[in-house]
């Protein structure tokens, strides 16, 4: 299997990523995720204003399979939602890293993308 | 432990299904989606490798009077042809699995009086316990597992039976649910049965263990995995052996989950006096249907709770309705939970609101 693996993507070991915007970061999981978990049917997701700390689960993404806690590869305060999802989970299924994001936050002071891994790094990982 | 290979494992490999450990077993538990497979089923047919059911072929003089003293539902009246739904249960009247007894056509090369087929992994306990009974109750009869002599796949959907009746010479056209006809499939002699566990028209196809890459690549639609499976036997509220009843972790007679229509007070077999008792007395629990109001996916072990936070009871089995596009489940609640009540479905400490219900949770 190939999985998508967009360079300019920072990974957590745990397959979500960051796109990292000076002191924001979009964050989701990866193709290789979707693709494991099967069919998502559901999501929970913090509300905007909370704070997601890097490295601790900061939601759930459940397929008709399996339910997955979701890691936060950056720290920081919840700035936007993905609400999309909650009547199209399959986005995430369908565009990983595009309409399938789930949140965005301003990034903590201490964090620092380059405690992530690469997409090389990633993909090694995957292989 | 080594898992035992179904007689497709090859086949299942080349085609890039992803494999999960069942009943003892490697088994395809999803092939492309579960929502595309179980759509398909739904919608038009899809065909699955059930060759992990068991198969205890029972033949002799007392065949039919031990087969017949072991399951709940009373077989003597099957006529070459013709199959029963019914529980085996234990001298408290606990289901220790749920099967088909099969009385096969007269013409099958097999000679077997009677075909018992028992869940995945319950094959060497259940032919065991025939043997057991047999010898102290003193019966001429023969037992044999022949789990791994059968290939078994299920064509389930509408399309069905224009699919396989194009690769069979089997009369497709009278066979009534629970009827069963020998015929060729591509070739292959097979035991077609009109059974299923979809709620979909449809047919489980037993054949040769080599012969099955043949009927399989024969009856060309979607593959079905394990997911596809239980989402569309829950979809119509059946049970899952192990799971919506376990003799060890949860014990449970047939009223309590629901296959009282399986129970023939009238036959004399293990459990009967038990579940004379049961039925006179009633049960404290049934096994009901959940519906989520709220989203969410119920999940096996997920407290239920009225709209209170009381405990009712606990989800057996549930997922998230491909069809229906909520979350359903099952669950033992107390025989005063009416249908149509409003409980919680406790998801990873949330309540979320839901509601009982009959089932199946479709019309089919």
């Amino acid at each position: 299997m190939n999985f998508d693996v967009p360079d300019d993507l920072r990974y957590l070991d745990s397959h979500e990523w960051a796109r990292v915007d000076d002191d924001t970061a979009r964050i989701g999981i990866s193709d290789f995720a979707q693709d494991e978990l099967g069919d998502v049917v559901f999501v929970d997701l913090p509300d905007e204003g909370e704070a997601v700390t890097a490295g601790e689960d900061f939601g759930v993404v459940e397929s008709i399979k399996a339910v997955s806690d979701i890691y936060a590869p950056l720290g920081g305060t919840v700035t936007a939602v993905n609400d999309d999802l909650t009547d199209r989970p399959e986005l995430i299924n369908e565009d990983p890293y595009g309409d399938g994001w789930l949140i965005e936050v301003e990034l903590s002071d201490d964090a620092d993308p380059d405690d992530l891994l690469s997409a090389d790094e990633y993909r090694d990982q995957i292989a | 432990m080594t898992l035992r290979q179904p007689p497709l494992a090859d086949a299942h490999e080349a085609s890039g299904a992803t494999l999960t450990e069942f009943g003892g077993w490697e088994m395809p538990v999803e092939f492309d989606s579960i929502r595309a497979e179980h759509e398909a089923v739904r919608e038009s047919v899809g065909r699955f490798d059930v060759s992990h059911m068991g198969q205890l072929v029972v033949s002799g003089p007392d065949a039919l009077g031990l087969t017949n003293r072991l399951v709940t539902n009373d077989v003597s009246d099957l006529d070459p042809g013709e199959s029963n739904y019914a529980a085996i249960t234990d001298d408290r009247g606990v289901i220790l699995d749920d099967t088909v007894v099969y009385r096969p056509p007269e013409e099958w090369s097999v000679d077997a009086d009677y075909l018992v087929v028992p869940n995945a992994g319950h094959d060497d306990e259940m032919a065991d316990r025939w043997v057991d009974h047999r010898d102290s109750w003193g019966l001429d009869a023969t037992v044999e597992n022949c789990t791994e002599s059968f290939a078994m796949v299920a064509l389930q959907g509408r399309e069905a039976r224009d699919l396989l009746g194009a690769e069979t010479d089997a009369d497709l056209g009278d066979l009534g649910r629970f009827e069963s006809t020998l015929g060729a499939v591509a070739g292959v002699e097979t035991l077609v049965s009109r059974t299923g566990y979809t709620g979909e028209p449809g047919y489980e196809l037993i054949s040769p263990w080599e012969a099955a890459e043949t009927v399989w690549s024969a009856l060309e639609c979607q593959p079905c995995g394990l997911g596809a499976r239980d989402t569309l036997r829950l979809e119509m509220g059946f049970l899952l052996s192990g799971q919506d009843f376990d003799p060890e972790d949860d014990p449970r007679n047939p009223y309590e989950a629901g296959i009282g229509f399986a129970v023939d007070l009238d036959s004399e077999f293990v459990g009967r006096d038990a579940l004379e008792g049961a039925s006179v007395e009633g049960v404290d629990e049934k096994l009901r249907g959940i519906e989520l109001v709220d989203r969410g996916v119920p999940r096996e072990g997920y407290p239920v709770t009225t709209a209170d936070g009381d405990r009712l009871g606990e989800v057996t089995s549930g997922t998230m309705s491909p069809t229906l596009g909520r979350g359903i489940g099952l669950a033992y609640l107390p025989v005063d939970v009416d249908l149509d009540e409003s409980v919680r479905v406790e998801v990873r400490g949330e309540p979320k609101k839901a509601r009982t219900t009959a089932t199946p949770f479709l019309d089919r």
